[in-house]
């Protein structure tokens, strides 16, 4: 519960700072608007040839770049600001600052950045979701909203976990800012479904970078296609990570040693 | 001449040694990059194969060979970004840039080009493991090899020339973010980024021509990759630096008014 209370005062914190500069609003909307028109296009052309791409019809995936887009939002507002401060932090030996505060370490870097702007991606994704669930309404119902629910849960837990594990590496190579640029990368492999990339591929996808949990798997819940062992699998694996990516955050802590060392 | 020549030579061979000497933090950065393409490439073949074997002229081999040589020349747009005025100006970096003797736009093309020689070299492994990967058809001419060389380099200058250009609004505003995406997503859909233009509609194609951004993009991929005929091969070189008078006599105009704007900040 102090780990929810701490996260909403640096919520509440980060608003305050952001609401100040309401044209950054503006210019935030316009840039997830031409995001949002370039994929359509993109989607647009690839259906003006095909009816279905890797068994995926156009509702289908419209809804698979409607999560790819919410979980974009989620990371780029919470979960890399704060990683990426992380990362300086452990550069500039200013890490001590937030050691030394009476608080669980690893909730309070990662909870001390939040970009509100950044959320309109949050919202633009979830209109998009909506419009594709309304054009599959017939195959939409409650399960799959629950199972849209858990599984975007689980894709979050395991991008932070994630995250987290590869920043805690700062501890040993300091410079993790190309960190950054293939991540990047990565996610934006996330646009079409794992499925129709070669097995190398779709593994590395799925268990090296948990890219295909994040969104494809919330995608399948979205389309009815996604089977019970698939989401127990997701639950387990979220679990584990969080565990082990814990575990690898003090492991890596013992080897900081401050900024006057 | 030979002044400009020698530093040339010598910010090329700074930057080359420089970004060799950060192998693991280009890497990141080139195989962050390779992604893109891969999608096109699975998305694409995926239709070709749906589809009787090819679309817009490209089989699941054209394909492969076309967005493994794109991982090449989308390197090769790398260039000074827009968004880094920004920094120049806040920095006072630009304060220090204004007191050379030399153009400050010599000193970006000179920089980037260097490093662009590390790119290549850096470049050539993961060039072998797509191909491996995903099995191009190319089978190019001695003429076309000539061709792709030159153009690469023409592609380079042509966007270099362009982002200066589009960089330069910072000395007006500071609020570019949507202004640079829009350019961005334009430049996506008409230079062949995304795909090759003859899988757009007609209308696009004929939009494209019109616009610098293929020459930049499409046209170098193609010479290696396509089969054009002679005289448009050696045609787009020509177009290619049509396009670089164009877009360097512009930025070189729009910044000569930039800087009257400009009053120096830190230094």
């Amino acid at each position: 519960m102090n780990v929810i209370r701490l996260w909403l005062n640096f919520v509440r914190v980060g608003v305050l700072g952001e609401i100040q500069y309401r044209v950054n609003f503006l210019v935030q909307l316009l840039q997830s608007a031409i995001a949002l028109a370039t994929a359509l296009i993109v989607l647009a052309l690839i259906f003006s040839y095909t009816q279905t791409l890797g068994g995926w019809t156009g509702p289908e995936l419209l809804a698979l770049m409607g999560v790819h887009t919410l979980v974009g939002g989620l990371i780029h507002m919470s979960i890399q600001p704060n990683m990426e401060r992380l990362m300086q932090d452990v550069q500039n030996g200013t890490l001590d600052y937030a050691l030394i505060k009476p608080a669980d370490s690893q909730a309070l870097v990662s909870v001390r950045e939040f970009r509100l702007w950044q959320g309109v991606d949050v919202i633009v994704g979830a209109l998009v979701i909506g419009y594709a669930v309304y054009q599959l309404r017939e195959i939409f119902g409650w399960q799959q909203a629950l199972a849209f629910a858990a599984a975007l849960g689980c894709g979050a837990a395991m991008i932070y976990a994630f995250w987290l594990i590869l920043t805690t590496g700062a501890f040993w190579f300091v410079r993790m800012e190309n960190l950054l640029e293939l991540w990047q990368g990565l996610y934006s492999a996330g646009r079409a479904p794992v499925g129709i990339y070669p097995d190398w591929l779709k593994y590395g996808l799925t268990f090296l970078v948990p890219v295909a949990f994040a969104v494809t798997v919330p995608a399948e819940a979205v389309t009815g296609r996604l089977t019970l062992e698939t989401l127990a699998g997701a639950i387990a694996l979220a679990a584990a990570l969080l565990v082990g990516a814990r575990w690898f955050w003090f492991f890596g802590l013992r080897r900081y040693s401050g900024a006057s060392a | 001449m030979r002044n400009l020549l020698d530093f040339y030579l010598g910010q090329m061979r700074i930057a080359a040694v420089t970004q060799l000497q950060y192998r693991a933090a280009n890497y990141f950065y080139m195989i962050g990059m390779v992604a893109e393409p891969v999608v096109y490439l699975v998305v694409w073949s995926t239709i070709a194969a749906a589809q009787g074997g090819s679309v817009g002229g490209y089989t699941a081999g054209g394909f492969a060979a076309y967005y493994i040589v794109w991982t090449l020349v989308r390197n090769m747009n790398i260039v000074f970004t827009p968004y880094g005025w920004e920094w120049r100006i806040r920095e006072g970096q630009l304060s220090g840039m204004l007191l050379r003797p030399i153009h400050p736009l010599h000193g970006d093309i000179a920089y980037f080009a260097g490093w662009k020689v590390a790119v290549i070299i850096l470049w050539l492994p993961i060039a072998a493991v797509l191909a491996l990967a995903f099995r191009p058809e190319i089978n190019p001419t001695w003429q076309e090899v000539v061709v792709f060389f030159i153009a690469i380099w023409g592609a380079y200058l042509i966007r270099t020339m362009l982002l200066w250009l589009l960089g330069m609004i910072t000395f007006w505003t500071t609020r570019v973010g949507a202004l640079f995406e829009l350019y961005f997503a334009a430049e996506l859909l008409l230079s062949g980024r995304l795909v090759p233009m003859s899988v757009m509609p007609p209308w696009v194609q004929e939009l494209s021509a019109w616009m610098p951004f293929r020459w930049a993009f499409q046209y170098p991929i193609e010479a290696l990759v396509g089969d054009l005929p002679t005289d448009q091969l050696w045609l787009g070189l020509g177009m290619q630096a049509l396009w670089i008078v164009l877009a360097g006599g512009a930025a070189l105009f729009a910044w000569r008014w930039a800087v009257k704007q400009y009053s120096a900040v830190g230094g």
